[in-house]
C-alpha cells in the first residue's frame, strides 16, 4: 500500500541548539541530522555554531572541530580526507558528497548535513551499505580469464588502458547510487550507478575473458534498465566520473549483441 | 568485573586490517587451506592503502636494465644500513613475482608502448648498486596506484569468498598465561556486540601510527592499534624512533603529493628560485632519498630560504611538464593540488612541507612475518600465533629510511610469507584450543573502564596535546635537548591517560570511545618513538641528530627494542642481522657490495 504520510519513527524533530563560540566574529550555523539508535526516539536535527576562523575550510573541518570541541557524541565516518577513501559521504546542502573535498565556501548560508538519502542510518550521519557492497559484489569485480596465464604481465596497449580511465577511480562513497531516483525506489533489484559503473569497468577491460557471462548477467529489466538517465548520478559524483555514459555504454553493447 | 556477552567465532587464522597486507595475507591463508577471518575496522577499500599514489617497486626491467641484486642494493643503503639483510633479499626477489600476480589480479596498471606495465624514477632507487643513473623500478597506475591495487585485492578476496568482519574494531589480543596468542577481542560497532575470534594464528595488519603527530599525510584511521595491542600484551615494538618524513606533503593540509612528481622531472625550489638540491646531492638531485631530502628542505627553510609569507615552506615546480603527462601520469595530484593548495598545476608551483608519512619501526617479525619476542639469549625468539604483515610490522626491510614505492611492494610480499608460513604451522585438522578467558575478561574491563571514563580531560584534547608534542620534539631535526624535553612531555601525557573523559557511552557505533581506544594505541606507540630516539646517539636514516651528526655503526647499528608498560618504557636492543638468504656463489649480492660505507647522493 502506499503510504502518504511518513511513518511517525521517520518525522524529525528539532534537536538541541548548542551555544554560540564566544567572542568570535565570522560564525557560522550548521545544522545537522542525529539519530541514536539506543534511545527509540525520532530522529532530530542539532544546531552548532562555530568560528570559522579557527576551522579548516572543508565541511570535514567543520564537522570534525565540532566532535572535537563541541559535542563528542556527533558520529560520522571519516578516514584519508583527502577524497580517495569514500567513507565520508554524506548529504551536504542538498548535495551528495564527500564532506572531505567539498569546501565550506561551496555552501550559502547555513550549513545543512544529513546522511545519504534513503538508506537505512546506522547512527547520525552512519548509513547501512551492507546492501550497496553485496551489489558491487554481485558484479563480479574481478579479473576473469579463460587463456593460460603469461609469465610476466598481460599485455595491454595504451589505447586499451585508456578505456579504463574515469572507471576505475570509483571510491565507492555510494553518493550516485544513493541520488538516484530509479535506485530509492528499486534498490533491491535495481544495481544503481555505482555497482553498473564497476561492471563496465571489468567489461571493457581489453584482458578480461568474460564479457558475454558478464553482459547476460546484466540482461534482465531490473539490474540494469531501471536506469531512467536522469542522470543525478553523474551530476553528483564527487570524483567527477561519468556512471551514466557508463551505463549508457552497457545498453549499447546490449544492442549491438542482438544485432 | 564488567560483564559483557559475547559470540565466539573458531578459525585457523584471523587476519587483523583489510590493507594491501591483511588483503593478500587472508588471500593466502585461504589458498593455504587455512579457515580464515579478516576483521577491518573500516570497510577494506577504505583503507589507507588506497591513498598511495606513486607506484610499487619491482626490477621488471621494462624501461631498461634492471635487477634484483640492484633493488635489494638500493633497500639496503636505503635503510642507512639498519635493515635485516635477509628480509631485504627477500623482498627484491620476490618483487616482480608480486607484481605480476597483481597485474593477473586486475590491476590497471599505466602501459608503455609495448603493452607492459609502465615504471617510474623514485628516489634512491638505482642502476649498478648505486654507480649508475637512476632506475625507472616503480610500477605505477597513474598516481592511484594504492587504490587501483587495494580495490584489485578486494575484487580477488570477494572471487575466493574471504570471510570479512567489517567494522569490527579489534581491542586486544588474547594471550595464553605462557605468551601464546590465541586470538583476538573484538568490538562490532553497527550493533554494538563484542566478539571474540579464537583462532591458531593472529595476523596484524592494521598499519602506521602516523596520526601521532600533528601534522601527517596518513589517514585519521592510521592509529597504531597493533602496536597498541603488542604493547599491552607486554610485547616489544622495534625502532620506533625511525619516523619517515615525506618531503612533499601539501603546506597546511599534509596531503600527499607523490615523489612521483619528482619522478617525472619535477624540482623543488628556494625562496632565491633555486633548485637547491643540485647543490646537497650533485648524483640524485631532487630523487635522494626522503629522508635526505626532507633535511635539505628543511635546512633551506632554517636559513632563511623557504617560500610564502612566513617563509616556512618550498615550492615544487611541474608547470614545465607537458600537460598530457599531467593529465595522464599524475591526475590525482593536480585535483589534490587544485582542492588543497588552490594551485593550478599547470601554471603554479605547490607549496609543501616534510610531512609525518609512514613508520619504519613497527612490530619485530622475521622475514615470514612471525612476530619476535627478543631475548638475550635468543634475538629472533618468535611469539607462537603472533604475526604482523605491512605498516604495522618491522621485517625489517626499511630499516632507518624506507625507500618510496617499496610499502607497496612490502605488503603483498610479506603478506604472501606470513600465508605460506602459516601454512606450514598451523594445523587445520586440530581442534581450536581453549583460550584463556582471564584475558577476555581483563579486555572487557579495560573496555568498560573507558567507555564509563569520567575523568578531566576530553580524548581530542589528550591527543591533541600528545600530536603537537611529537611534532615539536621528534621531527625532521632532533637535539639531544629537545629530546629529553620531549621524553618528559610525553611521559606526563601519557601519565593522564588515567584521567580521560569520554562522553558518548553507547554502544552502538560509538565513534567517542572509538578514537579513545584509538587513543589508548597511539600513545604507546608515540612513546617508544621518542624514547628510542633520545637514547640514540648517532644519526641513521630519518633519525638525524644535530649533536651526533654521523652514523655510528660500532654502537648503533642495532635494533632497539621497547616495550611499553602504562607511560613507561623499556628499552633494549638486538643486533641488525647481516646475512643475505643466499651466497655470492649461489647467485647471492657480494658482502662487500652491501658492507657499511657512507651514504652520499
Ligand atoms: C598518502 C600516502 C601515499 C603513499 N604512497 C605510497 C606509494 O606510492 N608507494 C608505496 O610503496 N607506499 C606508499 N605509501 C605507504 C603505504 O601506502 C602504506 O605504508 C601501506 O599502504 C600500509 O598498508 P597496510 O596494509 O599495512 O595498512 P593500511 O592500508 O593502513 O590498513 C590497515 C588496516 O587495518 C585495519 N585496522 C587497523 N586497526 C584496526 C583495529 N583496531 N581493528 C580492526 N581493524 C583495524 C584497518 O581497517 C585497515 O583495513 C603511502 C602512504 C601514504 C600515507
Amino acid at each position: 500500500m502506499v503510504q502518504f504520510t511518513l511513518p511517525k519513527n521517520s518525522k524529525i524533530r528539532v534537536g538541541k541548539t548548542w551555544p554560540r563560540p564566544e567572542g568570535a566574529k565570522n560564525v557560522r550555523k550548521f545544522m545537522i541530522y542525529r539519530w541514536d539508535p539506543d534511545t527509540g526516539e525520532n530522529p532530530r536535527v542539532d544546531t552548532y555554531f562555530l568560528d570559522m576562523d579557527k576551522c579548516g575550510p572543508m565541511i570535514l573541518d567543520a564537522l570534525i572541530k565540532i566532535k572535537n570541541e563541541i559535542d563528542p557524541t556527533l558520529t560520522f565516518r571519516r578516514s584519508c580526507r583527502e577524497g580517495i577513501c569514500g567513507s565520508c559521504a554524506m548529504n551536504i546542502d542538498g548535495i551528495n558528497t564527500l564532506a572531505c573535498i567539498y569546501g565550506l565556501d561551496e555552501v550559502k548560508g547555513d550549513v545543512k548535513i544529513y546522511p545519504l538519502p534513503h538508506m537505512p542510518v546506522v547512527k547520525d550521519l552512519v548509513p547501512d551499505l551492507t546492501h550497496f557492497y553485496a551489489q558491487h559484489a554481485s558484479i563480479m569485480p574481478f579479473l576473469q580469464t579463460a587463456t593460460n596465464e603469461p609469465e610476466k604481465e598481460w599485455r595491454q596497449t595504451i589505447e586499451d588502458r585508456k578505456k579504463l580511465d574515469g572507471l576505475y577511480e570509483c571510491v565507492m562513497c555510494a553518493s550516485c547510487s544513493t541520488s538516484c531516483p530509479s535506485y530509492w525506489w528499486n534498490s533491491d533489484r535495481y544495481l544503481g550507478p555505482a555497482a553498473l559503473l564497476h561492471a563496465y569497468r571489468w567489461i571493457v577491460d581489453s584482458r578480461d575473458e568474460a564479457t558475454a557471462e558478464r553482459l547476460d548477467a546484466l540482461e534482465d529489466p531490473f539490474k540494469l534498465y531501471r536506469c531512467h538517465t536522469i542522470m543525478n548520478c553523474t551530476k553528483t559524483c564527487p570524483k567527477g566520473l561519468n556512471p551514466a555514459k557508463a551505463i549508457a555504454e552497457i545498453k549499447k553493447l546490449m544492442v549491438s549483441r542482438h544485432v | 568485573m564488567a560483564s559483557y556477552t559475547y559470540e565466539t567465532h573458531n578459525y585457523d587464522v584471523v587476519v587483523v586490517g583489510a590493507g594491501g597486507a591483511g588483503l593478500r595475507a587472508t588471500l593466502g591463508m585461504a589458498e593455504q587451506g587455512l579457515r580464515t577471518a579478516c576483521v577491518t575496522k573500516v570497510f577494506p577499500t577504505r583503507s589507507h592503502t588506497v591513498a598511495a599514489q606513486g607506484g610499487i617497486a619491482a626490477s621488471l626491467g621494462n624501461m631498461g636494465p634492471d635487477s634484483w641484486q640492484w633493488h635489494m642494493y638500493d633497500t639496503v643503503k636505503g635503510s642507512d644500513w639498519l635493515g635485516d639483510t635477509d628480509a631485504m633479499e627477500y623482498l627484491a626477489r620476490s618483487a616482480p613475482a608480486a607484481v605480476y600476480e597483481l597485474e593477473h589480479y586486475g590491476v590497471p596498471f599505466s602501459r608503455t608502448e609495448e603493452g607492459k606495465i609502465y615504471q617510474r624514477p623514485f628516489g634512491g632507487h638505482t642502476t649498478e648498486f648505486g654507480e649508475g643513473p637512476p632506475v625507472q623500478r616503480t610500477c605505477a597506475a597513474a598516481d592511484r596506484t594504492g587504490h587501483a591495487i587495494l580495490h584489485t585485492l578486494y575484487g580477488q578476496s570477494l572471487k575466493n569468498n574471504a570471510e570479512f568482519f567489517i567494522e569490527y574494531f579489534a581491542l586486544d589480543l588474547i594471550m595464553s598465561d605462557d605468551g601464546v596468542c590465541q586470538g583476538v577481542v573484538c568490538w562490532k560497532l553497527d550493533d554494538g556486540t563484542m566478539h571474540v575470534f579464537n583462532a591458531k594464528m593472529v595476523v596484524l595488519a592494521t598499519g602506521g601510527y602516523g596520526r601521532a603527530y600533528f601534522s601527517a599525510t596518513s589517514a585519521h584511521t592510521c592509529t597504531g592499534d597493533g602496536g597498541g595491542m603488542v604493547a599491552r600484551a607486554g610485547l616489544p615494538l622495534q625502532d620506533m624512533e625511525f619516523v619517515q618524513f615525506h618531503p612533499t606533503g601539501i603546506y597546511g593540509s599534509g596531503c600527499l603529493i607523490t615523489e612521483g612528481v619528482r619522478g617525472e622531472g619535477g624540482y623543488l625550489t628556494n625562496a632565491e628560485g633555486e633548485r637547491f638540491m643540485e647543490r646537497y646531492a650533485p648524483h640524485y638531485k631532487d630523487l635522494a632519498p626522503r629522508d635526505y631530502v626532507s633535511r635539505c628542505m628543511t635546512l633551506e627553510i632554517r636559513e632563511g630560504r623557504g617560500v610564502g609569507e612566513h617563509k616556512d615552506h618550498i615550492f615544487l615546480n611541474l608547470s614545465h611538464l607537458p600537460k598530457e603527462a599531467l593529465a595522464e601520469r599524475l591526475p590525482g595530484i593536480s585535483e589534490s593540488a587544485k582542492i588543497f593548495a588552490g594551485v593550478d598545476v599547470t601554471k603554479e608551483p605547490i607549496p609543501v612541507l616534510p610531512t609525518v608519512h609512514y613508520n619504519m619501526g613497527g612490530i619485530p617479525t622475521n622475514y615470514w612475518g612471525e612476530a619476535l619476542n627478543p631475548t638475550a639469549e635468543n634475538p629472533t625468539a618468535i611469539v607462537p600465533g603472533l604475526m604482523a604483515v605491512g605498516e604495522a610490522g618491522c621485517a625489517s626491510v626499511h630499516g632507518a629510511n624506507r625507500l618510496g614505492s617499496n610499502s607497496l611492494i612490502d605488503l603483498v610480499v610479506f603478506g604472501r610469507a606470513a600465508a605460506i608460513r602459516a601454512g606450514e604451522v598451523v594445523d587445520p585438522k586440530a581442534r581450536p584450543a581453549e583460550y584463556n578467558k582471564a584475558s577476555v575478561d581483563k579486555c572487557f574491563d579495560r573496555f568498560d573502564a573507558l567507555r564509563n571514563a569520567k575523568g578531566g580531560i576530553p580524548t581530542a584534547e589528550l591527543r591533541l596535546e600528545m600530536q603537537r608534542t611529537m611534532q615539536a620534539d621528534a621531527a625532521v631535526f632532533r637535539t639531544d635537548k629537545t629530546l629529553a624535553e620531549g621524553v618528559e612531555n610525553m611521559t606526563k601525557i601519557a601519565g593522564k591517560m588515567g584521567d580521560l573523559k569520554v562522553t558518548d557511552r553507547s554502544l552502538v557505533w560509538n565513534s567517542d570511545l572509538m578514537e579513545t581506544l584509538e587513543l589508548t594505541n597511539l600513545m604507546p606507540n608515540a612513546l617508544a618513538t621518542i624514547v628510542g630516539a633520545e637514547a640514540r646517539k648517532e644519526s641513521r636514516g630519518a633519525h638525524a641528530s644535530e649533536d651526533h651528526t654521523t652514523r655510528d655503526d660500532e654502537n648503533w647499528r642495532k635494533h632497539s627494542i621497547m616495550r611499553v608498560d602504562g607511560n613507561k618504557v623499556d628499552l633494549s636492543y638486538r643486533p641488525v642481522i647481516t646475512d643475505p638468504l643466499t651466497t655470492e656463489a649461489e647467485g647471492g649480492i657480494a658482502l662487500s657490495t652491501i658492507a657499511p660505507k657512507a651514504r652520499t647522493f
